[in-house]
């Protein structure tokens, strides 16, 4: 018998085996894309204003990252639910740390592609545009919060995963938890770009919130995931 | 029969198992030996689904007392889920992959290396035109068949299968036995829950019944 | 789910004495009329001997039930993490200790609701505002929709045991969370403005009959918070019970179905 392998690698297997569901269904491609487009257009219908708008622009792209976590959260685990495949995995003993750590790693990548799709939408909708100087501090945050957003996103997911009401219990458990990372996220992107009259170095703070909040989740989350999906 | 003097694969001794509040298993004692192909035989709601997700570590142990692979099945079910296979209702594949993107995907959770995941496939009867079919596309057949594909490549050593032959043709149903009795040629334990009860019967070493949550010998068959 | 029968084991006494009486006991009978006693004194004291504020006027009155009620219902979150910690780290794993932690944040978050509620009334008349995106506010707004969640997580189904470990692990989870809330709220209401709201219980010069109330409601929601805990963790001891009491009907039942002896399929089927 081969030496078993690491949770590290189990986990880049999870992973991969995630994104490539996804490179076959295009499920978020498809549906969950076009979803948070449309929410930054209605933003726009809800408050009317281009003066206001823009003053609100980093609240919104991260308020549409939020509700296509929990989107994106639901098909991580319809895809594991759908065969059975999430029992399968504890039936065959996958370490459930690399399970987690796969598959907030898989959401995570998702979550970034569509955070630089909402920017962009952001800049043509709503006029918004990223000095030099602050495009290393938005990097920074996009990363770090989109890590914490996954931690606490699959966390919450694993749990409610085959619940019965599952679709409304992910929501309670996960807004509050990440409120962290919306008001820290909006803050350092607002420093980044400017907005009402902030400048960079406002944003460090709140990076350094957002970074912790990730490794603390990942590491609470990771430890935390096993006993959750068990019976 | 196994002579082997090792402890047997399952020992149940009087195993209760609730499912919300219902105890499915009430009182269940068996022993199961190396290489057997054991046929579990009752009716629905017999609780042959739970005996099966037991002996998988799935469903806890409420009382009694039980050993699978000589590991606790109260306290070590994580040792024993790794060793064990379970093929339920669901077959526990990713709809949206290939048969082939599947069981490389379990056999490298343990593991396995190409040359094993390949001839998991061939042996399963799904390479060829099938590897490269998103299991979405498949018929209930080719997807058992896939999922057990995906039991070899993880060295399942117990298998455990509910009702394996439901929903499929005869040329399927025979290509399932085929698959089970070289599993168990191979040095793998099998145990099936089944109402086809001519085609189990003549798969299987040793039949039992499961009634109200117990297991009596099969009448008509001397105790081993 | 280390001990198979922990369900059972955690059951010390006997279901007799509980199905007579209910969840009262010597000791929770005690308490209550301790309770009611220090309640009136509140009642007494806050209404009535205790002065009006020279700023807050009449609503300063609000405080002897809003401080109290935040303070104690701290105490629960902080037993229900202990317990939830017990419970996963500790060797002996007893049920007991979950339907502490249960009971114990049930309380709290009522107790929540009450401090937000009477708050809001508070800062309706001092602030004119029911509300104020202070940092202290916003936390226990948080606070309060986090331990919803942990209380809905209870509510998952499932055996005792998986109840007290899931929520053992959400219960310890909040623990991590609410820090980290309390954080991000406190840099955002610096960095942006600074605290307008003066701060209740920072007593600039707190008269002391009114510090002396404040202390009455203290002990009287303590005492109100241990009343109610007793009873509630054994009303929750009580509904385990009885779903193990139906296990054993059920076992029963269930055994005496197979007692017929099993009825065969028809002989030849068999190899």
């Amino acid at each position: 018998m081969n030496s078993a392998p690491t949770t590290w690698r189990i986990a880049r297997l999870v992973a991969a085996k995630d994104l490539r569901v996804e490179w076959h269904s295009r499920i978020a491609t498809n549906q969950v894309l076009p979803f948070a487009a449309v929410t930054m257009v209605i933003f726009a219908f809800a408050l009317d204003s281009d003066a206001v708008l823009q003053r609100v622009a980093p609240g919104l792209v991260w308020l549409a990252t939020l509700f296509s976590v929990l989107v994106l959260v639901q098909r991580a685990f319809a895809v594991e639910a759908e065969d059975g495949a999430l029992e399968a995995t504890r039936v065959a003993g996958v370490d459930p740390r690399a399970i987690y750590l796969g598959k907030a790693l898989a959401l995570g990548l998702q979550l970034f592609v569509l955070e630089i799709v909402l920017l962009v939408a952001a800049v043509v909708l709503y006029a918004q545009s990223v000095p030099l100087e602050g495009a290393l501090l938005l990097t920074a945050t996009l990363i770090s919060a989109t890590c914490g957003l996954a931690a606490v996103g699959i966390l919450y997911g694993g749990l409610t995963a085959g619940q019965s009401g599952r679709e409304t219990l992910l929501p309670l458990l996960t807004l509050p938890a990440v409120a962290p990372v919306l008001i820290g996220a909006t803050r350092a992107t607002e420093a980044a770009r400017g907005t009402a009259g902030a400048v960079v170095s406002d944003g460090w703070p709140w990076l350094g919130l957002l970074a912790v909040f990730a490794v603390a989740f990942g590491v609470g989350g990771a430890l935390a995931f096993g006993p959750l999906i068990d019976e | 029969m196994d002579t082997e003097s090792r402890s047997p694969v399952v020992r149940l001794d009087d195993a209760v198992a609730v499912l919300g509040g219902f105890p499915a298993l009430a009182g269940a004692s068996i022993e199961i030996d190396h290489g057997e192909i054991l046929l579990l035989r009752g009716p629905n709601g017999a609780g042959k689904t739970t005996l099966l997700r037991l002996c998988a570590g799935l469903v806890p142990l409420a009382r009694g007392a039980g050993e699978v692979l000589g590991h606790d099945l109260s306290t070590e079910r994580e040792s024993i889920r790794q060793r064990v296979g379970l093929l339920g209702h669901h077959n526990g594949l990713y709809l949206d992959l290939t048969v082939g993107e599947n069981v490389r995907f379990w056999g490298s959770t343990v593991g396995a290396d190409d040359r094993e995941i390949a001839g998991a496939i061939e042996r399963m009867g799904v390479g060829d035109r099938l590897v490269d079919v998103t299991v979405r596309r498949l018929s209930a057949g080719q997807r058992r068949r896939t999922a057990l594909a995906c039991l070899v490549a993880r060295r399942a050593e117990l298998w455990l299968l509910d009702e394996p032959h439901a929903g499929l043709d005869a040329t399927a149903r025979d290509d399932i036995d085929a698959i089970l009795r070289a599993a168990a040629r191979a040095g793998a334990t099998v145990v099936v829950a089944s109402h086809e009860l001519e085609r189990a019967g003549a798969l299987a070493t040793r039949t039992v019944d499961v009634v109200a949550g117990q297991i009596n010998p099969a009448a008509g068959e001397a105790t081993p | 789910m280390t001990s198979t029968d922990s369900a059972l084991a955690a059951t010390p006494a006997s279901p007799d004495e509980s199905s007579r009486h209910g969840t009262g006991t010597k000791a929770t009978r005690v308490l209550g009329v301790a309770t009611i006693v220090s309640m009136g004194w509140l009642l007494v004291f806050g209404l009535g001997f205790s002065p009006a504020d020279r700023d807050q006027e009449e609503a300063v009155r609000i405080l002897y039930v809003h401080v109290p009620t935040i303070w104690v219902a701290y105490l629960g979150f902080a037993v229900t993490a202990l317990c939830s910690g017990i419970y996963l780290f500790g060797k002996k794993k007893s049920l007991q200790l979950d339907r502490i932690a249960g009971a114990s944040a049930e309380i709290a978050v009522a107790f929540v609701a009450v401090t937000l509620a009477v708050g809001a009334m508070w800062g309706r008349i001092t602030w004119g505002v029911y509300w104020q995106w202070d940092a202290r506010l916003t936390t226990t707004a948080l606070l309060f929709v986090t331990y919803i969640g942990y209380l809905a997580v209870r509510r998952l189904g499932g055996s005792h045991e998986q109840r007290a470990k899931r929520s053992a692990v959400i219960g310890l989870i909040a623990v991590l969370e609410v820090p980290l809330v309390h954080w991000s709220v406190r840099l955002w209401r610096s960095l942006h403005q600074e605290a307008t709201v003066l701060n209740p219980d920072d007593g600039v010069q707190i008269d002391g009959l009114m510090l002396f109330s404040l202390f009455v409601g203290v002990i009287a929601f303590t005492l109100l918070y241990a009343w109610l805990l007793l009873h509630r963790s054994r009303g929750m001891w009580m509904e385990d019970v009885l779903d193990d009491r139906g296990l054993d009907d059920a076992l029963a039942a269930r055994r005496a179905e197979a007692g017929g002896r099993p009825s065969p399929e028809p002989a030849g089927e068999t190899s």
